[in-house]
C-alpha cells in the first residue's frame, strides 16, 4: 500500500520503522571500533584542514640547512631542501585527502549506477556491462594507474578519473549482487505496473535497499584510494615538487632518513593512521550490516 | 529468488558475522572474470542444461574453458594497454618526448614505434612482436626489453614465491588458532591486528620496517635491498628479508580472517561433532579433521591474494630499489620508456589471470561437491 507514494522513498519499510541508513549508522555507532576509527579519522582530517593556520613557517620557504635535526626553529627539524619538515607536514594532507574522496565519490557514482542498471536490465545488457567492469578487473588498480601517466603525465585530474574509473567495478560488482534481489520484489513489480520511470525506481526504489552492503563497499574503496593515490604521489606521479604533499615528503625526505628521520616518519605515521581510521569505520559498518541482516532473517 | 547472484559461493563464509571487515571484502568476493563465471557456474545451482561439445564437459572440459577465457582476458587486456600507451588521440611521440623534441627525435620515435602505421597496424605489430617473445627495444637504454626485463623477472618471482611460502601456512595458523579461540581475547586481539594491517598500504609498512630495522631504531638489515645484475637473489638473504617482510605483512592479513571464518564454520559442522564425540582429543579435531575442510574454500582468496602481490611487487620494489619488474614499470613510467611499460603491464596482467585460472582449477579439484555438480 506504500508503493503509490513510492517515489517519496522505500516503498516496503512501513512509516513507523526507522530508515534503513539509520539503523546502519546507529549498529556501526554501537562498536567500539567505529568510534576509534572516527577518533583517528577526525584527528587527521582536522589536521589537513587546519594544520595550515597553524604552520610556523611557510611550507615552502628555506629555514635552515638541509636535515638539520629538530631544534626550536623547526621542531621537526627541516627537509632535503632545508624545509621546516612541521609545517610541510601540515600542509600536506590536504591534498591526498582531496583526491581521495574525489576519486572514491567518482568511482562510488559510477558503480552505483552500473550496477543498478546491470540489476535491472535483465538481459544482454547486463552481460556487457559486468563483462566491461570484469576487463578492468584484470589489471591490479595502481598498473592501469602507472600505465595512463605513462602516456598522460602526471596530472591531478587524471589520478583522480582513473582512480575513480577502477573503483566503479568492484562497487558495481557489490551493488549489482545486491540489487538482484531487490529487482525481484514486489514493491518494485508495482511501481513498474503504475507506471514510475525507470530512473526513479532504480534511485527511489532500488537503491535505498542496498544502502549497507553499499556503505560497507564505500568505506573499504575510501581506504583503497587513500592508499593508492599516496602511493602514486609517494612514487613522484602526484603533486609535483615543490608542493607540501605526504606521499611527496616520504620521497624526497627518503635518502635523508639515517640523519633526520621525520620528514618520512610525520607522513608515513598519518597516512598509515588515516587508512586504519576509515578501515576501522568500515569494519564497524560491516557489522552492523551483517546485524541487520541476521535480525531480517529471524523475523 | 529467480536470478542467482555472483556471490552466492562466498556466503557460507559470510554467514560468520565478526569475520567479514571491509578489507575482507574484496578477497571475499572475488573480482576476476574468471572466477565471477566460475562461480555463477558451479558454486550456485545455476541451471545449464543445454549440451555441451564433449570437450566442454566434465573436469577437463571445465578446464578448457577457463583457459580459453582467460587467453581471452588477456588479449582485450593487451587491447586496453595498447590503447592506453600508443593510440591515444594526439601525437604520441610529442608526447613522450615533450617540449624537447626536435623534428629528427620525434621523427625517429616515430619510426620505432611504428607510429605512421594505421593503429590496427600496430598493434598487430606488437601483438605478433609479443607472442615470438619480441617485446621491442627499450627507448632509454636501446636494449631489446626481453634483455632488460629477463633478470628482473627471476628476482621478482623469486621475491613473489618466499613471500607466499611464509604468507599462507603463517595465515592459516593465524586462522586457526583465531578460530579456535573464537570470541577470546586472542582472536579479538588478532582480529584487530589483522584488520589494521590490511588497511595499511605497502609503501608505509615497507618504509615502517626500514625505519625500525634498516635505519633509525635498529641498524641490522640494509634499508636498501641492492641485487646486482645477472647474480641470483638467493645469494642475497639478508637483502630479501625487509622486502619479504612488507610483502608479508600485505597479504596475510586477508587470507588468515577467510581461514578464520572458514574453520569457524567447520568447527560447527556435524562431522566435527562427531570427531569430538568419538573422544578425540580437541587438537586433533581441529588440525587432522577440521583443518583439510577448512582450507579448500580459502584456496580461492589465497590466489586472488598472490595475485595481487603482483600489483604489491611494484611499491615495494621501489622502497627497497629491489631489481625486479615492478620498479622497471617505475622506472619505466617515469622515463615515458612505452615498451617498457606495455611488456609489464601485460606481464603482470598475465600473472594475475594465471593465478586466478590456478585457483579456479585448484578449488575444482579439492572440493567433491563442486566436482560433482561439473559432471
Amino acid at each position: 500500500m506504500t508503493t503509490a507514494t513510492a517515489p517519496a522513498g522505500p516503498a516496503f519499510i512501513s512509516p513507523k520503522q526507522r530508515r534503513p541508513g539509520v539503523v546502519l549508522l546507529l549498529g556501526a555507532w554501537g562498536q567500539a571500533r567505529t568510534k576509534i576509527g572516527l577518533g583517528l579519522v577526525i584527528l587527521l582530517v582536522g589536521c589537513a584542514l587546519i594544520g595550515p593556520l597553524f604552520a610556523p613557517a611557510d611550507p615552502t620557504e628555506f629555514v635552515a640547512a638541509p636535515f638539520a635535526e629538530p631544534s626550536a626553529d623547526a621542531l621537526f627539524g627541516t627537509d632535503n631542501l632545508g624545509r621546516d619538515v612541521l609545517s610541510r607536514f601540515l600542509w600536506g594532507g590536504r591534498s591526498v585527502l582531496s583526491l581521495a574522496i574525489l576519486s572514491t565519490l567518482i568511482g562510488v557514482s559510477l558503480g552505483v549506477a552500473i550496477g543498478l542498471v546491470a540489476a535491472y536490465a535483465r538481459n544482454v545488457l547486463d552481460d556487457v556491462l559486468m563483462r566491461t567492469m570484469d576487463v578492468i578487473l584484470a589489471f591490479p588498480q595502481i598498473v592501469l594507474a602507472l600505465v595512463a601517466v605513462a602516456t598522460v603525465g602526471p596530472k591531478l585530474w587524471l589520478l583522480v578519473l582513473v582512480v575513480g574509473i577502477t573503483t566503479a567495478p568492484r562497487v558495481a560488482r557489490v551493488v549489482r549482487g545486491a540489487a538482484l534481489d531487490v529487482v525481484e520484489r514486489d514493491f518494485v513489480r508495482a511501481a513498474e505496473g503504475i507506471g514510475v520511470s525507470r530512473n526513479k525506481i532504480l534511485f527511489g526504489e532500488v537503491l535505498p535497499n542496498v544502502t549497507s552492503p553499499l556503505v560497507v563497499e564505500a568505506s573499504l574503496r575510501l581506504t583503497f584510494s587513500i592508499a593508492l593515490i599516496s602511493a602514486l604521489s609517494f612514487l613522484g606521479f602526484g603533486l609535483q615538487p615543490p608542493a607540501a604533499d605526504w606521499g611527496l615528503m616520504i620521497n624526497e625526505n627518503r635518502l635523508g632518513l639515517e640523519i633526520q628521520p621525520w620528514g618520512v616518519v610525520l607522513p608515513v605515521t598519518a597516512i598509515g593512521l588515516l587508512t586504519i581510521g576509515t578501515s576501522l569505520i568500515g569494519d564497524g559498518f560491516s557489522r552492523a550490516s551483517i546485524g541487520i541482516q541476521r535480525g531480517a532473517r529471524a523475523e | 529468488m529467480s536470478r542467482t547472484p555472483e556471490t552466492d559461493a562466498v556466503e557460507p563464509v559470510q554467514s560468520e558475522p565478526s569475520l567479514i571487515a571491509p578489507v575482507s571484502a574484496e578477497a571475499a568476493v572475488s573480482t576476476d572474470p574468471l572466477t565471477a563465471g566460475f562461480l555463477s557456474e558451479t558454486g550456485t545451482a545455476l541451471p545449464r542444461r543445454h549440451r555441451r561439445p564433449r570437450v566442454f564437459r566434465g573436469i577437463t572440459g571445465f578446464i578448457v574453458r577457463r583457459t580459453l577465457l582467460g587467453v581471452l582476458t588477456l588479449f582485450v587486456a593487451s587491447i586496453i594497454i595498447f590503447a592506453a600507451t600508443q593510440a591515444l588521440p594526439g601525437d604520441p611521440a610529442r608526447a613522450i618526448l615533450g617540449r624537447t623534441a626536435t623534428p629528427e627525435s620525434l621523427a625517429a620515435l616515430r619510426e620505432q614505434l611504428n607510429l605512421d602505421r594505421p593503429v590496427v597496424g600496430q598493434y598487430w605489430d606488437w601483438l605478433s612482436g609479443v607472442v615470438r617473445g619480441d617485446l621491442g627495444d627499450s627507448l632509454v637504454a636501446g636494449q631489446p626489453v626481453t634483455e632488460l626485463l629477463g633478470s628482473r623477472i627471476v628476482n621478482s618471482a623469486f621475491l613473489m614465491f618466499i613471500s607466499a611460502l611464509i604468507s599462507v601456512p603463517l595465515a592459516i595458523l593465524i586462522g586457526t588458532v583465531s578460530a579456535r579461540r573464537r570470541d577470546g581475547p586472542i582472536d579479538h586481539a588478532l582480529s584487530v591486528v589483522t584488520l589494521a594491517l590490511a588497511a595499511l598500504p605497502e609503501f608505509v609498512v615497507g618504509i615502517a620496517f626500514v625505519v625500525l630495522l634498516g635505519t633509525t631504531v635498529f641498524t641490522v638489515l640494509p634499508p636498501v635491498s641492492l641485487i646486482p645484475p645477472g647474480s641470483p637473489p638467493w645469494n642475497y638473504p639478508k637483502e630479501l628479508i625487509l622486502p619479504t617482510l612488507t610483502l608479508v605483512v600485505a597479504v596475510t592479513p586477508y587470507i588468515a580472517r577467510i581461514m578464520r571464518a572458514s574453520m569457524v564454520e567447520v568447527l560447527e559442522s556435524e562431522y566435527v561433532e562427531m570427531a569430538r564425540l568419538k573422544g578425540l582429543r580437541e587438537r586433533k579435531v581441529v588440525w587432522r579433521h577440521a583443518l583439510p575442510n577448512a582450507i579448500a574454500p580459502t584456496i580461492q582468496v589465497t590466489a586472488i591474494n598472490l595475485a595481487y602481490l603482483a600489483g604489491g611487487i611494484v611499491v615495494v620494489e621501489f622502497v627497497f630499489a629491489y631489481a625486479g619488474i615492478g620498479a622497471a614499470l617505475v622506472d619505466g613510467v617515469a622515463n615515458r620508456d612505452i615498451p617498457i611499460v606495455q611488456a609489464v603491464s601485460l606481464l603482470i596482467a598475465g600473472v594475475y589471470v594465471v593465478l586466478n585460472l590456478i585457483a579456479d582449477v585448484a578449488t575444482i579439484l579439492v572440493s567433491p561437491r563442486v566436482r560433482t555438480t561439473l559432471r
